[in-house]
């Protein structure tokens, strides 16, 4: 059987269809599942292609930031609001992948793609999902990340987290060998809030330095309650490969990206990335 | 499987076509309509040869599903030329030695005027970032960027 497209208005209907038939994948811009279709990876089942304005909403109002799972990286950089987040989308293929290329479809991207997911690991992102039955539900990104190599997480509709507080308290570094564009060596997300000149609840996450983005949780534990100092950033990098599982591509290997990746951290922690 | 009807403008013409459900907009640009500018390289979405713009914005015909096109306007390298007047980028790449296989000019012509038609006066940077998502494999870059830059400069001359 062939690949048949189906458009459907509501996310809840498209939830339905697939929480009940295995062989339906939700389409957002293509650029992973339609390459599947190019390179016969992808020989039959249905794409689920939903045109619920939901998708594509921006909520960028108050506090809370609220992201559509369609929309796209070239709409985030035409965002001011999402300043923060426009280095991990500009770091997303070049101008016609980005005018595709959705937030919900990054979240399922394998190593060593997904930096704009790191980002919003980095950000304590959660998601808002459909699985069906009992319409939507919360859950940390981290978790879906988790969950997703199980498979069956369900449809992502929206993305939300907080804005992170000050210019310097949200930092993204990509590393490739290629620019300005080009595949990820690695890439690390640093959401550090300071409170009196202290560091309170950091978060680290890492793209390409395992099966799906990660939490750094051991950095995070040495940055909480310190100064953003050369002593503090020396323990940063000394921890910076605790629970890192980083695997050999054609971009680098694992020792490649084990060697380089303290480096890169501390640079990212200084303040010495453009 | 049924075939789909899509409607879309394509260089300025309307056009209507059946398409298979899973059928990317290069296919039927190619095969359907007999447009062959875009080219198929990648299929991956690496190589920018296929680069054609959909309601002014640069996209990849090779990851595009047709049905999800309708009722768009789609720009082609073959829609460049009015009549035997070239446009000023192709008139610039000609000039600039921008082409030499050629298989990526016609990816390139189309991200370069997705960048004019927003960015009228671009840096060398922003031609640079414009069209870093495009291979050559023949010309180094450099004539490519000189030559976008030289259209830029001759259509701000003639704006003035």
């Amino acid at each position: 059987m062939p690949v048949n497209v189906r458009i459907v208005q509501g996310l809840q209907e498209a939830a339905e269809i697939l929480a009940s038939d295995r062989g339906a994948q939700l389409l957002g811009g293509g650029t992973l599942l339609v390459r599947d279709l190019n390179e016969g990876v992808m020989t039959e089942g249905t794409l689920l292609r939903a045109v619920d304005p939901v998708l594509l909403a921006i909520n960028t109002g108050g506090a809370r930031i609220e992201l559509g799972a369609g929309v796209t990286m070239a709409m985030v950089l035409a965002n001011r609001d999402l300043s923060y987040l426009h280095a991990p989308a500009r770091g997303i293929g070049g101008p016609a992948v980005r005018t595709t290329a959705t937030i919900g479809g990054n979240l399922f991207a394998a190593t060593p793609y997904g930096d704009f997911t790191t980002a919003l690991l980095a950000l304590d992102a959660v998601v808002t999902l459909h699985a069906g039955i009992g319409g939507a539900r919360m859950m940390p990104l981290e978790e879906m990340l988790a969950n997703r190599a199980r498979g069956g997480v369900g449809l992502v509709a929206s993305v939300g987290f907080n804005r992170p507080g000050g210019a310097d308290a949200f930092r993204f570094l990509k590393v490739a060998r290629v620019r300005p564009k080009g595949i990820s060596v690695l890439s690390i997300a640093a959401h550090l809030p300071q409170n009196a000149g202290r560091i309170s609840g950091a978060r680290i996450a890492y793209g390409a330095m395992g099966p799906t983005p990660l939490r750094a949780k051991a950095v995070e534990r040495v940055l909480e309650g310190r100064s953003l100092d050369a002593t503090t950033i020396a323990a940063a990098k000394t921890a910076a490969l605790e629970g890192t599982m980083p695997g050999t591509d054609a971009i680098a290997s694992e020792w490649y990206r084990r060697e380089v990746l303290p480096v890169h951290l501390g640079r990212l922690l200084a303040g010495e990335t453009s | 499987m049924a075939r789909m009807p899509v409607q879309f403008r394509l260089n300025g013409s309307d056009r209507a076509v059946f398409v298979e459900p899973a059928e990317t907009l290069l296919g039927t640009i190619r095969r359907g309509l007999g447009d062959f500018a875009p080219k198929f390289g990648c299929g991956q979405g690496t190589c920018g040869v296929c680069t054609v713009l959909v309601d002014g914005e640069p996209r990849l015909g090779c990851l595009t599903l047709s049905v999800t096109c309708e009722g768009r306007s789609i720009e082609t390298a073959s829609g460049l030329a009015d009549g035997p007047t070239l446009h000023p980028l192709q008139v610039a790449f000609m000039e600039h030695f921008a082409a030499q296989c050629g298989f990526c000019t016609p990816g390139m012509l189309m991200a370069a005027k997705a960048l004019l038609d927003r960015n009228p006066d671009p840096t060398r940077v922003e031609v640079v970032e414009a069209i870093a998502g495009n291979i050559c494999r023949c010309t180094g870059y450099e004539p490519i960027i000189n030559a976008i830059l030289a259209a830029a400069q001759q259509r701000g001359a003639r704006r003035a």
